[in-house]
């Protein structure tokens, strides 16, 4: 009797959510797959590929920019008192240039981004799938993956990086914001001397690595959003589970990123 | 009417009854099975639908009406069995095929499935983006979208978005959008269901008139039976996946079989 139970408890809190987990890589990938199918196949969407990427890069910029404001307003606010410290308080825009550059404003931008296009995307496609308005789209002769995933995907992978430049530069900004008001260190002083800190292999693996974090913020929200189920109920859970999924992958990306970067460098 | 002449099922299977109607049949759906895991909706479905007829599938909610009719156009595939539609039998179509061919059949979704994001005039103009050759369109959509909306009594609605109309005008926009490709044939998946009384008596005007107007023809699926007796040439109770039933109206309603009776029971 103990054993059976322990057996059932094992198989619902271990096995299932290991193979369901397993489940939803595989069907990801073959998601991913047909996706570079669709892409490069005729007809393209380029009217709603513009669209979309107005309502993504558009729509993001408030919130990357303030977002990246205050970072950077922090950042320095809260490292100039340790580089004070050690007498090292002239390194600061090269410190903050890099770390926004390479590491920060990417994850950052991208992490805003998992919330609020990820689960838009997620929600509005399960909206799509529960009231048959994929379908209608289906049976009308136009391809719905096309028009509403292919395009989607196109459009956060494109617009992402220049949300991060974006959200960089106002960064970078917040950051000299504080400089010039604590430190008098001018605006043109500061800028000149974060580029100069800059190497073109800081903002180049930075740069790719932002197109994958939009393309698996736009995969993962499609592919919630595309197989929603369970009506209404299964819209939240798509928005929400896009979320977590995206933001997740953004990580697992930025991982793999920095680790394929640091054998280029050792080269 | 006596029960001698409505067609059952059940006892005889497999059935295939004597097609007396000379007309061309435009769909044939012959033996389909359907399953989703130990839940067997459709065991073995046989129909056929001929030009410019309106036949009505009744059956209880969850009877696999709506999943034969998505396996129509091939937005499902059966298990097993054989669809054909206007000559095509649709397991065998290329995706170009099945969308050339969809052209040609009209679905009213349930709940209307117009796009949120769009307009009417979007809605009604979507369609015809892949089939400007069968329609001629060059550049001017509006007279089209316009024919369309005074079809269903609503050309004043041509700039407003879904989510300003009621229930009964979605239902006639999404009728309008399905006839905005000229289609041979149209099906309604419960054309009716979430109406109130008047709206729906209204909405199964609009398809008399439709057909009239048109000669489509019509497979209606429903369990409304007011919807059924004003629309319907032939019946066909869908129950326990199969044809149980088949016949006019007047024969059906007249049945003492238990299973059929409970349709008609007000």
């Amino acid at each position: 009797m103990l054993d059976l139970s322990v057996t059932k408890f094992v198989k619902s809190k271990l096995v299932e959510p290991i193979k369901h987990f397993f489940v939803q890589i595989g069907e990801l990938s073959f998601f991913a797959g047909r996706f570079f199918k669709e892409v490069f196949t005729p007809p393209f969407e380029f009217k709603e590929l513009l669209r979309q990427c107005y309502q993504m890069g558009n729509r993001s910029l408030v919130l990357v920019g303030v977002t990246g404001f205050i970072i950077g307003l922090v950042m320095t606010l809260q490292s100039r008192p340790t580089l004070i410290q050690f007498g090292a308080v002239s390194w600061m825009p090269n410190m903050t240039g890099i770390s926004i550059v390479r590491e920060i404003g990417p994850v950052i931008t991208a992490l805003i981004c998992a919330g609020r296009i990820a689960s838009g995307i997620g929600a509005e496609l399960g909206s799509m799938r529960v009231t048959e308005q994929i379908d209608a789209m289906e049976v009308s002769g136009t391809n719905p993956f096309k028009y509403l995933v292919v395009t989607r995907i196109l459009a956060t992978t494109l617009m992402l990086p220049l949300l991060v430049v974006f959200g960089d530069l106002i960064a970078l900004y917040g950051s000299a914001l504080v400089e010039n008001l604590k430190g008098d260190v001018s605006f043109q002083l500061y800028f000149n001397t974060v580029f100069d800190a800059l190497s073109f292999g800081d903002v180049v693996p930075a740069t790719i690595k932002s197109f994958f974090f939009g393309f698996v913020i736009g995969l993962v929200g499609c592919y919630k959003g595309y197989y929603s189920k369970k009506g209404t109920a299964g819209v939240g859970l798509a928005a929400n589970t896009a979320v977590v999924m995206a933001s997740l992958l953004v990580f697992v990306v930025d991982f793999i990123a920095v680790f394929v970067s640091d054998i280029f460098y050792e080269l | 009417m006596t029960n001698e002449q409505i067609t059952y099922k059940n006892e005889n299977y497999p059935y295939q009854s004597e097609d007396t109607d000379k007309r061309k049949t435009v769909i044939l759906i012959r033996d389909v099975y359907k399953s989703f895991g130990d839940n067997h909706v459709l065991n073995g479905f046989h129909m056929k639908l001929h030009e410019g007829e309106n036949l009505v599938v009744m059956g209880k909610s969850g009877s696999g009406k709506s999943v034969m009719i998505k396996c129509l156009v091939g937005l499902m595939s059966p298990d097993r069995g054989y669809i054909e539609v206007m000559g095509k039998e649709i397991a065998n179509l290329d995706r170009q095929t099945l969308d050339e061919l969809r052209s040609d059949i009209g679905f009213l979704f349930q709940g209307s499935a117009l796009y949120d994001s769009m307009t009417v005039r979007q809605n009604l103009e979507f369609p015809m983006r892949r089939h400007k050759e069968k329609l001629g369109v060059v550049q001017d959509t509006t007279p089209l979208v316009l024919e369309a909306l005074e079809n269903v009594g609503l050309a004043h609605t041509m700039d407003l978005m879904p989510a300003e109309l009621s229930g009964g005008m979605k239902r006639r926009i999404a009728l309008a959008r399905t006839l905005i490709l000229k289609p041979k044939i149209i099906l309604y998946d419960e054309p009716t269901s979430g109406l109130d009384p008047i709206t729906s008596k209204e909405i199964i005007e609009l398809m008399r008139s439709i057909q009239k107007k048109y000669g489509t023809s019509s497979l209606i699926i429903t369990h409304d039976v007011d919807c059924a007796r004003v629309i319907s040439e032939r019946m066909i109770l869908l129950v326990d996946g199969i044809n149980y039933a088949e016949g006019s109206y007047a024969e059906l309603s007249a049945s003492k079989d238990p299973k059929v009776e409970a349709f008609f029971k007000k």
